[in-house]
């Protein structure tokens, strides 16, 4: 029998979510094949536990970096969702925060980051100047999103977001890792090929 | 203010009159901006020197019509700040400073062709993206001009092959931002620091240049987004000075009310991620309760709560909310009550006490010679204040205190910033209960175009003097908007204050100094 695997967030119900088109898609992209029931169980239980537990690099280039120590902070307190353990090395990181403008200079250094993080990775680009340049979109040392040298899993537009919408942002990731097969998929994920 | 006087003297000539000026008592190099006049003019160099004495400002400017090799002598031996500040003339023009000990790029990468700032270049065409990372050498070129116009090169070493060095960012949690430091150590002794700058360099100066005046108001506040309010209103100020246009008393008021507001929340912000780099957790989270009471206030007010975009030419984008005074006459008596609570918290504490005494310390001379301004500079004793020196706004009828300290040292540079938090409280309450009536907003043309000519004004922001000289040939763009970055002379001045303390040490001279990265590289 195959089972077919939704996300769930407590306390926030799925219809509150705005953009719950795609996030169908992604679910019927990640289930195609359905999955066995015992799997699907043991599956569940460690994407539960993946998803409250994710450790976001303290990454920041600029103005979305302050936004988001403010949200580290008591009022807006991360922590509720299981994000607060900020690690300062990629290798213990499973989320990667772009907060702020990446200029063509830093994107060497972005992606060597990027590849550093082990798998099972994530990034969410935050703010305006990480979704397509913001407003130093025109410039000559801007790189024009952050999907253009990383694959990026949740977008957080803003200038910069305000805490709520980083929060959003979390939550939304949460659903795509709490729908995700870990087994056979996300913990055996095919090496990039070589250039 | 506007420029009408700048003297214009033949290269051959600055060294002498920069001299001469020296001597007079103009010790403090505050801006020094490279220019691109177009083919008949070339390529210069705008100076502006400061008397610490007298206040008093002699601006200067040089050029050569030689686009192919344009040699300018140095100053960087007259005043120590000039050797970065060439630098970034260098990379952004191509102008050579002959005599000049590390004529390298020091925003762009090495590998970077072309001098995106020139009229002529296109930055974006003949550099796509490199994805290899970045050759950083280590050694570096001197040129000297020679009598018949040609110049020797000579090779200088930056790091010899017996030097120890150790990366330190750009990913980083202690550098605040993107910067990067290389450090020769000797055992745990740092014995070199060579920042390298310009990971977030976002090309702001070119962009202001294709972009009008309105909507160059929208890049200063990211520039340095711990000082967005007072970083607006100088570039406010200097284009309603140049326009002429008289803002209400309402808007002067209203205008430094929220630089102080602005100035707390940078200081307590300072002292959150000071104690974060130090390992005090708790204290990070009691400085950023504070801060939120602020960001209600912005909120409330200007819509925004970092980015805050308020100011615009000719007032405020709106008037201020009707519980704005009572807000703001609630966190003043709160706020003081928590900086008691800070000092209780962190000041008297035994291990921060040690990590920052006698730690990084430099002495007057070297600050005005670096052109640190602000809390570091005041912690020096160089009495820096550009709300004293040249007061705008509403700043001349406040009565307030301008904190001096003597020894220089991590300590003094943390312990300025807190007690200016209560000098702002002060200034705050002297105006809370005056907001005079008036406009918010005079009314302007829909294209704004400044007449012809050069202007400059300076605001004290939460680090320092924060200056925007324009050159505007009447177009309703401007020719060149350049902003004196707070920040980097402190990052210039790193080396020296770090240079004989251990590699711990560097955060904690690092978190004091109190830079923001995005406005060091603009």
């Amino acid at each position: 029998m195959e089972v077919k695997k939704r996300a769930k967030i407590k306390s926030f119900p799925y219809e509150e979510f705005k953009d719950n088109e795609t996030y169908e898609k992604l679910v019927q992209e990640l289930n195609k094949n359905g999955a066995n029931v015992i799997v699907t169980q043991l599956d569940n239980l460690i994407d539960w536990g993946r998803s409250n537990s994710l450790w976001p690099l303290t990454f920041a280039t600029s103005c979305c970096g302050i936004e988001f120590m403010a949200v580290c902070a008591a009022r807006y307190d991360i922590a509720r969702f299981g994000f607060e353990v900020t690690r300062n090395s990629p290798r213990q990181a499973d989320v990667i925060l772009v907060s702020g403008t990446i200029t063509t200079k830093m994107a060497p250094v972005l992606k060597r980051l990027y590849d550093q993080m082990a798998d099972p990775k994530y990034v969410v680009a935050v703010g305006g100047c990480a979704i397509s340049g913001g407003p130093f979109t025109k410039s000559y040392h801007v790189l024009k999103g952050v999907d253009k040298i990383i694959p990026v899993d949740v977008y957080v537009p803003g200038c910069p977001p305000r805490p709520e919408s980083f929060l959003y942002g979390m939550m939304q990731l949460q659903r795509k890792v709490k729908v995700e097969q870990f087994f056979g998929t996300t913990n055996r994920k095919e090496k990039e090929p070589k250039e | 203010m506007t420029l009408d006087n700048i003297k214009t003297l033949e290269p051959s000539q600055l060294r002498e009159e920069m001299q001469a000026l020296k001597s007079k008592g103009f010790d403090y190099l505050s801006n020094l901006i490279g220019m691109d006049w177009g083919e008949e003019e070339g390529l210069g160099v705008v100076y502006c020197v400061e008397n610490t004495q007298t206040h008093e400002q002699a601006w200067l400017k040089t050029a050569t019509a030689d686009r192919e090799q344009p040699v300018i002598p140095t100053v960087s031996d007259l005043w120590d700040i000039a050797n970065i500040y060439e630098r970034e003339a260098y990379d952004f023009y191509g102008i050579i400073f002959a005599g000049h000990p590390d004529m390298r790029r020091i925003f762009l990468r090495e590998d970077w062709v072309g001098y995106p700032m020139r009229k002529d270049d296109k930055p974006a065409e003949q550099n796509p993206l490199r994805m290899t990372n970045e050759p950083l050498a280590d050694d570096t070129t001197e040129y000297t001009l020679q009598p018949d116009g040609s110049l020797i090169t000579k090779k200088n070493i930056i790091f010899g092959p017996d030097d120890y060095v150790v990366n330190i960012g750009p990913q980083h949690p202690s550098t605040h931002g993107v910067l990067h430091f290389r450090v020769a150590l000797d055992g745990e002794i740092i014995r070199k620091i060579d920042p390298v700058l310009g990971y977030i360099h976002r090309g702001v100066e070119k962009l202001n240049e294709s972009y009008t005046y309105p909507q160059t108001l929208a890049l200063t506040d990211r520039l340095d987004y711990l000082g967005a309010m007072q970083s607006r209103h100088a570039l406010c100020m200097c284009i309603e000075k140049a326009m002429g246009i008289e803002v209400s008393d309402r808007v002067q008021v209203v205008r430094t009310i929220l630089d102080e507001l602005q100035r707390i929340d940078s200081h307590i912000l300072f002292f959150s991620c000071l104690c974060q780099d130090m390992g005090a957790t708790t204290a990070f989270l009691y400085g950023f309760r504070d801060r939120e009471k602020i960001l209600d206030i912005f909120e409330e007010t200007c819509g925004g709560r970092l980015i805050i975009n308020y100011n615009t030419i000719g007032g405020l984008m709106a008037d201020i909310h009707p519980n704005f005074q009572k807000r703001v006459k609630e966190f003043i008596p709160y706020m003081r009550k928590n900086i008691k609570e800070y000092h209780a918290l962190f000041t008297g504490n035994v291990i921060f006490q040690n990590r920052s005494k006698g730690i990084g310390p430099l002495t007057k001379e070297q600050v005005i010679s670096f052109g640190c301004t602000g809390g570091t500079g005041r912690a020096a004793g160089w009495a820096n204040d550009v709300r004293k020196n040249h007061p705008y706004a509403a700043y001349d009828r406040v009565d307030f205190h301008q904190v001096l300290r003597e020894s220089g040292d991590s300590f003094d540079r943390y312990m300025i910033r807190l007690d200016e938090i209560l000098e702002s409280l002060n200034i705050i309450e002297q105006l809370i209960d005056n907001i005079p009536e008036g406009n918010y907003k005079e009314k302007t043309k829909p294209i704004i175009k400044v007449p012809e000519g050069t202007y400059y004004q300076a605001v004290e922001t939460s680090r320092g003097e924060f200056g925007v000289f324009l050159e505007s040939k009447g177009d309703k763009s401007p020719y060149r908007l350049h902003y004196r970055s707070t920040g980097l002379p402190l990052v210039a001045a790193m080396d020296t204050a770090c240079r004989g303390f251990k590699i711990a040490d560097l955060v904690t001279i690092g978190g004091t100094m109190d830079y923001i990265v995005p406005d060091i590289d603009r």
